[in-house]
């Protein structure tokens, strides 16, 4: 028994209880329906062990929109205890674990899926590739991620959710202030996905800059596909150090080191130093992709190209450089001194001046358009202006003196999401409409479309501007309750009425995702939005070897030029495909990674080690097999047969 | 559209709010001089940004509405233009420019609230050391001899020096009433100047969250004439019993107290970890030499 | 597969040359990686608390150490090298000696290792003996995973000859040991050389 009692939630309630049922419930359901269906082969064959780009993308897009479920109700939870002074609904304890896991779960498990889900279906398409260079290190990619997302939200039911915050600093997070396993799921599961998103990096640099079609010059990329170029060189440059520090703050934990203690010698500043910076340049890993989804659309839709494509790329890579060196200001508060303080003000303040000089491109590329308000554009369109509120108060923020009065606050909180909603959130929304007819081979419907982005738009800011108002009113942040003398009330009562509008508008864009499923025509053709890059190119959707011959690329919108002025694209004939072999052996490996990080999360070290060398066993096989695993070739008969059925059906 | 103007509108009526006079924000209600500095610095701010925000969402909304495809003839065209290095320069440059200011700013009034008020310099300050456990405040007045707990007096007019530590998870030191505020953690002091300038009571509080209990860590800041300050301190030793070392370790474990008073500071037996670096130091040094004995006599046996 | 024979065999596909790239890339990684364990040693240098500091470092396992590394670096170059010329046999021996030399490298560091702990230094007794013991470590587990992976390109190469798989798995594998060996060099330099000065 005694064995058991460490996978007992410490400080339970009804809630939980209740998911501890729902959890239980749909895992019966799904496994019922699937053997029902008799749709576990096909799970296994078509989504489990495919190495093909465009599905992993997509499980990943489908796993961000589950999280993004998840740290919804976090967040309506948040609000729903927030709305009036000294609420019950959340004692200080879960009020603690659930603003943790929105932070985290927003950041890690939804942003950033949502993000490698993108990059996976459109960057090997915008370049005209086959696939990415490594597409079996991309299953492994998915499925490291997956198991870190599976491990953090089990948290909450087995043995207790972390309760430091999204930035767990320490001493708070040390053994001593947080002494549930809820901080060792946050090193483990971040750890997991951690690695999957360096192999991500990896994999996605060497196809930019190996895969390119014949022709396709770095300086003529699509803006999204260079967007995605910066990213991946961040997320080599951050993400190991975010590796170190993690596995730091888990060998504090679970084997008594003495990084961040107090006393012995160890420093608790220097998590936050650490955390910080990987954790700056981590916004601008979500943001940078996000401009560039911006750019195509505003470009697509103005129907003209992109203003300023060279200073547009300068300042995204002015920005990645910016970004690793402006750390500190996330705690001017430290006490570093008036130098350091003015140095880094200076250094945060200077990042407003290429992302200026991109609003500024924006509208210039709407100046002389023809501007059609489709959803995507729309979205895009309701950035500039939200995103700009989210930008000049960085600045506020950005000035260490005024600072002193606004960290902590809800001003910070407002600040954050005024930029991370409109800045990553409403792009990847925008960047999921525009390229579904490319995933799915139809569109999503327009109506119910524009119903969820005017109530996302609109009670979005009912739910943030007045939480600038009650920072600078000195409304701290994190604080699971306010009294009424405080005079708080009113205006948290009106960003909680923005929540339930804001949760609203979410819902509908799940619904016009089922709404359109089912009653979408599907002859859509293979260019719907008369775009400009190359992945308008081919079918929708998309066949397995995506060109079925590499197109010759001659300016930075390949396509629209190949429409407008007549060029072939696509010169050659067809050639036998080399494709790449599904393999079970990345998620089998990751189930073992999962069984590893779980074990060390409740201290049972002879199955972590068994894991570990499971893994290595899983990575030795690979190592053999290789030797005689040549992939399969798609004939040229099976290519042509497939390009009249495509395309003959969009005539 | 509606949209963008009801934002303007209301961008509006906040600023209005935030300057009048009617029941200001915390913020912006200063009793003191750093506190007013800030209150100015963010004052400035939000009206040049204000400023950069109508201008950029009217360029906004006039290209939105002079350049929507309905208003244009169905085969218009719209050209080819690859940018211009002029207007990609001017408008690199203006941000550049108001960078610039802000960053002036930014450096003359840290360096104004980083240190003792301005007119205040010859005047002697008061020292307080604050320290912060799971979730207390504990004032201790070394000069005075006293100690408080979750509330404080300081007198108008004076210099303070808050010394600030915690036992513990970081905490933040936060009287926006008075100034910015600044964290206190476990390893190394941190100074924070501050000044009342007029009597009053305010609030502080810990703004760094730092557990279960941080949400009350709130403490009552009443500022009172530097005579009624003296009569205070006098009543306070007077009245109050004396804080020893096993009554502090209760109250290091107490979750949560009301007021408390005591004569005598815990400094005298759980001092500050002041300058605990340099102490790392000499005991290296010590324990060098200790093993350079060691080797020595190692050597001679 | 399509075989370029203009290059080398490692080179020769174009599989292979983004295995290398992509490599490459890795590395990088690795080199943050490590710059973060070096920024963090810096840090926490004399942050001893109450345990021993540098004065535990001995010369003599450490110049072994750096010169098993040292050679080991030069001979998987000749085993490279034998590759290139078709010499199967040379290059098996040339790893086989890599490999051990990388056994010998791992037997001294984790005799030091016990050692440091004889001695009242272990993992958990200061800030600065964590962050000793992780960068040690971490440059340790890469050279054992080393000798691991080499182990089996050992055994593939006798078992399927010099193909342009193996010959590549060979040539990315001789990068690896040689960044394992500049690693070495700046916690010589810096840990060792730095902390016994």
């Amino acid at each position: 028994m005694e064995f058991f009692e460490r996978f007992a939630v410490p400080h339970p309630s009804f809630a939980i209880y209740a998911s501890m049922v729902g959890i239980a419930l749909t895992s019966l359901a799904i496994v019922v329906g699937l053997t029902y269906f008799k749709k576990w082969g096909y799970l296994w064959r078509e989504w489990i062990t495919t190495v093909d780009h465009k599905r992993i993308g997509i499980m990943y897009i489908l796993a961000a929109l589950i999280m993004l479920l998840r740290g919804l109700v976090d967040a309506v939870m948040l609000r729903a205890q927030l709305a009036i002074p000294d609420n019950t609904i959340l004692d200080s304890q879960h009020y603690n674990e659930v603003f943790s896991a929105h932070g985290v779960i927003m950041i890690m498990f939804m942003a950033m899926p949502f993000l490698f889900g993108l990059m996976n279906i459109v960057t090997p398409l915008q370049i005209g590739a086959r696939d990415v260079a490594f597409p079996r290190l991309n299953a492994i990619s998915f499925w490291l991620f997956f198991m870190g997302a599976m491990l953090f939200n089990i948290a909450f039911v087995v043995g207790g959710a972390p309760d430091a915050g999204w930035t767990s600093y320490f001493p708070l997070a040390s053994e001593e202030f947080s002494p549930s396993v809820g901080t060792n799921y946050y090193m483990m599961s971040l750890q997991l996905s951690g690695l999957g998103t360096l192999m991500t990096g990896i994999n996605f640099l060497t196809t930019i800059f190996r895969m390119r079609a014949p022709g396709l010059k770095l300086m003529q990329l699509p803006m999204f596909t260079w967007a995605m170029l910066v990213t991946n060189v961040l997320i080599i440059a951050v993400f190991p150090l975010f590796a170190v520090a993690l596995a730091f703050g888990a060998m504090d934990r679970m084997f008594g080191t003495q990084f961040f203690t107090i006393g012995n010698g160890g420093m608790d500043m220097m998590w936050a130093n650490l955390f910080w910076v990987w954790g700056h340049p981590e916004v601008y890993i979500l943001i940078l992709p996000a401009f560039g989804i911006y750019s195509e659309i505003i470009s697509t839709f103005a129907r003209r190209n992109l203003y300023g494509y060279k200073s547009m790329v300068a300042s995204m890579v002015a920005i990645t450089i910016l970004s690793l060196v402006v750390w500190a200001h996330h705690f001017y508060t430290m006490g570093q001194g008036v130098l350091a303080n003015s140095i880094f003000s200076i250094a945060t303040m200077a990042i407003a001046v290429p992302t200026g000089i991109k609003i500024f491109n924006w509208l210039a590329t709407l100046r002389k358009g023809k501007i059609e308000f489709t959803t995507p554009m729309l979205w895009s369109l309701a950035f500039i202006p939200t995103f700009l509120i989210g930008g000049v108060t960085g600045v506020m923020l950005a000035m260490a003196s005024a600072d002193f009065q606004y960290h902590n606050t809800m001003f910070l909180v407002a600040h954050f999401h005024y930029t991370i909603i409109p800045g990553v959130v409403y792009a990847f929304i925008a960047g999921l409409i525009y390229w579904w007819p490319k995933m799915f081979g139809f569109m999503l419907n327009e109506k119910i479309g524009k119903v969820s982005f005017w109530l996302v738009a609109i009670f979005f800011n009912v739910t943030f501007f007045p939480m600038f108002i009650t920072g600078l009113d000195g409304q701290a942040r994190r604080m699971y309750t306010y009294s009424e003398e405080t005079g708080f009330g009113p205006l948290n009562l009106i960003a909680s009425i923005g929540a339930i509008g804001l949760a609203l508008g979410f819902i509908v864009l799940a619904y016009n995702i089922y709404w359109s499923t089912r009653y979408m025509p599907r002859n859509i053709g293979s260019d719907p939005w008369n775009a400009r890059s190359l992945e308008w190119s081919i079918p929708s959707p998309v066949p397995v070897y995506n060109f079925a011959t590499l197109p010759h690329v001659k300016s930075s919108q390949a396509f629209w030029d190949a429409k407008t002025k007549g060029h072939n694209l696509f010169p050659d004939k067809v050639e036998e495909i080399h494709m790449p072999n599904n393999s079970g052996v990345p998620f089998i490996m990751c189930v073992i990674f999962f069984i590893g990080a779980f074990s060390l999360i409740f201290d049972m070290i002879p199955l972590a080690i068994a894991s570990l060398i499971g893994v290595f066993a899983c990575m030795a096989y690979r190592s053999f097999e290789a030797n005689h695993d040549h992939g399969y070739h798609i004939h040229v008969k099976e290519i042509e047969e497939t390009e009249e059925r495509l395309r003959g059906a969009n005539k | 559209m509606k949209m963008k103007w009801t934002l303007l509108a209301l961008i509006f009526a906040v600023a209005t709010a935030l300057t009048g006079c009617e029941n200001p924000l915390a913020v912006f209600d200063p009793k003191g001089p750093q506190a007013a500095t800030l209150s100015d610095t963010i004052i400035l701010t939000i009206w040049i940004m204000l400023a950069i925000c109508v201008v950029v969402t009217v360029a906004f909304i006039y290209m939105l509405v002079k350049y929507r495809a309905s208003k244009q003839s169905k085969d218009y065209e719209p050209p080819h233009i690859e940018g211009s290095a002029v207007v990609e320069t001017i408008w690199t440059a203006i941000p550049i420019i108001i960078v610039a200011f802000l960053s002036v700013v930014t450096v003359v009034s840290l360096k104004d609230v980083e240190a003792t008020p301005k007119g205040y310099e010859n005047k002697e300050p008061l020292v307080i050391y604050a320290s912060s456990s799971n979730w207390k405040w504990h004032f201790s007045y070394p000069e005075e001899n006293i100690e408080t707990v979750n509330y404080v007096y300081v007198p108008t007019d004076r210099p303070l020096e808050f010394k600030l530590y915690s036992y513990g998870p970081i905490s933040s030191f936060w009287i926006p009433q008075l100034g910015g505020q600044k964290y206190a953690m476990a390893d190394m002091v941190t100074t924070l100047h501050l000044l009342a300038d007029e009597p009053g009571e305010m609030w502080g509080r810990n703004s760094n969250f730092s557990g279960k209990g941080s949400a009350h860590q709130l403490f009552d800041v009443q500022a009172v004439s530097p005579a009624e300050f003296e009569e205070w301190v006098e009543e306070a030793k007077a009245k109050s019993e004396p804080l020893t070392e096993e009554k502090f370790d209760e109250l290091l474990k107490t979750e949560h107290v009301g007021r408390q008073t005591f004569t005598g500071t815990h400094l005298e037996f759980s001092p500050a970890p002041e300058g605990s670096h340099n102490m790392d130091d000499m005991e290296n040094k010590e324990d060098m030499e200790d093993m350079e004995d060691m080797n020595h006599d190692m050597d001679h046996k | 597969m399509k075989i370029d024979n203009s290059l080398p065999l490692e080179y020769s596909t174009e599989e292979n040359r983004l295995k290398i790239l992509g490599f490459w890339i890795f590395l990088a990684a690795e080199i943050a990686l490590f710059a973060t364990l070096f920024a963090t040693y810096f840090a926490y240098q004399g942050r001893t608390g109450n345990g021993p500091g540098t004065e535990i470092f001995e010369i003599t396992p450490v110049l072994i150490n750096t010169f098993a590394l040292l050679t080991s670096s030069f001979t998987i170059g000749l085993a490279v090298n034998a590759m290139r010329l078709g010499n199967k046999k040379a290059m098996l021996t040339f790893l086989g000696l890599t490999l051990a030399l990388g056994l010998v490298f791992l037997g001294v560091e984790i005799k030091e290792f016990f050692t440091f702990v004889h001695e009242g230094a272990t993992i958990q007794t200061s800030g600065y003996l964590s962050i000793l013991f992780s960068t040690l470590g971490t440059h340790g587990a890469h050279v054992s995973l080393g000798f691991f992976w080499g182990l089996f390109i050992i055994i593939q190469v006798s078992k399927y000859g010099l193909t342009p798989h193996t010959a590549n798995k060979a040539f990315i594998f001789s990068l690896y040991w040689h960044f394992l060996d500049v690693v070495w060099i700046f916690i010589f330099s810096f840990v060792y050389l730095k902390g016994m000065m």
